[in-house]
């Protein structure tokens, strides 16, 4: 199996031997957001669902964990998770949007498109930059709404 | 590695034969994907999410409901296929396996729970409680 065999064989030169460029940025974002969607994003869903599901104390617990907790003497241990929670959101977003564009511009690509160098520069830069500006955007917008 | 004899496949090396359906299958929940999630991402934004009688009402809606139990299906067969890969690039030897069949659990476990729990929220009796309805 891969990893066992000796090192004879010729092995595919690893990351730090290339000149990064954004095509290389787009390609492992597109990883690291999707990964960060299936595991946290996934599993928060399931958990603010399951909140839904048992109940009104269930699901304000759930807010008071992850978003806001309204008592008085916030417990020192949701003081971090409302802060973690928030960076969490936010992370998440951008996962979404990059993972959204990154996945649009692979079904460019699957069609045989946009493999030129200038092409492919161009789109990958423009992937990652709508990326950071929608997840602003949709904060700003989240922000301006709980004004 | 397998050279793709018939010695080899029954070793589980080689060509398993089954890539482009993986390929395609990655295509076509990456569109349900696109279409069920942007509709959570827009009903996240417009909710009350403090609100639980307000989030319940909303996920209780037969076709709101349905739509989620889509989505949970297309995003669930879609992350088992992405993490798939990730695994098989990073874990190797023995692990492989048992990182894969974790993987399974997790795709499968995850999915019923959001399917069940969908279900519960959505054929929940309507309880005529102080602020019920």
């Amino acid at each position: 199996m891969a990893g066992n065999e000796p090192n004879a064989r010729p092995r595919a030169p690893h990351l730090q031997v290339y000149k990064w460029g954004p095509h290389m940025a787009v390609s492992i974002l597109h990883r690291a957001s999707g990964d960060g969607l299936a595991i946290v994003g996934a599993g928060l869903f399931l958990w603010w669902l399951g909140a839904i599901a048992a109940g009104p104390e269930a699901y304000a617990a759930f807010v008071a964990c992850i978003w806001h907790d309204p008592s008085p003497e916030i417990s020192l241990f949701h003081q971090i998770t409302n802060i973690l929670g928030k960076i969490v959101l936010v992370g998440l977003t951008w996962a979404f949007f990059q993972h959204l564009f990154s996945g649009l511009r692979h079904f460019v690509l699957d069609t045989g498109a946009g493999y030129e160098l200038k092409s492919n520069k161009l789109w990958s830069t423009v992937v990652i930059a709508a990326g950071v500006f929608a997840t602003a955007a949709t904060w700003l917008y989240i922000m301006a709404e709980a004004l | 590695m397998g050279d793709g004899t018939h010695l080899g496949k029954v070793r589980g090396l080689g060509s398993s034969g089954h890539g482009s359906q993986h390929w395609l299958q990655q295509r076509l929940t990456a569109l349900g994907n696109i279409l069920l999630v942007s509709f959570l991402f827009v009903s996240l934004i417009r909710l009350p999410l403090g609100d639980h009688a307000a989030v319940l009402r909303w996920a209780s809606d037969p076709m709101v409901a349905l739509a989620l139990i889509l989505m949970v299906v297309s995003v669930f067969w879609h992350l088992r296929l992405g993490l798939q890969v990730l695994i098989e690039d990073y874990v190797h030897g023995p692990m492989l396996l048992l990182a894969l069949v974790l993987l399974n659990f997790y795709a499968i476990g995850g999915g019923a729970y959001g399917i069940f729990t969908i279900a519960r929220i959505a054929l929940a009796p309507v309880t005529a409680g102080p602020g019920g309805m």
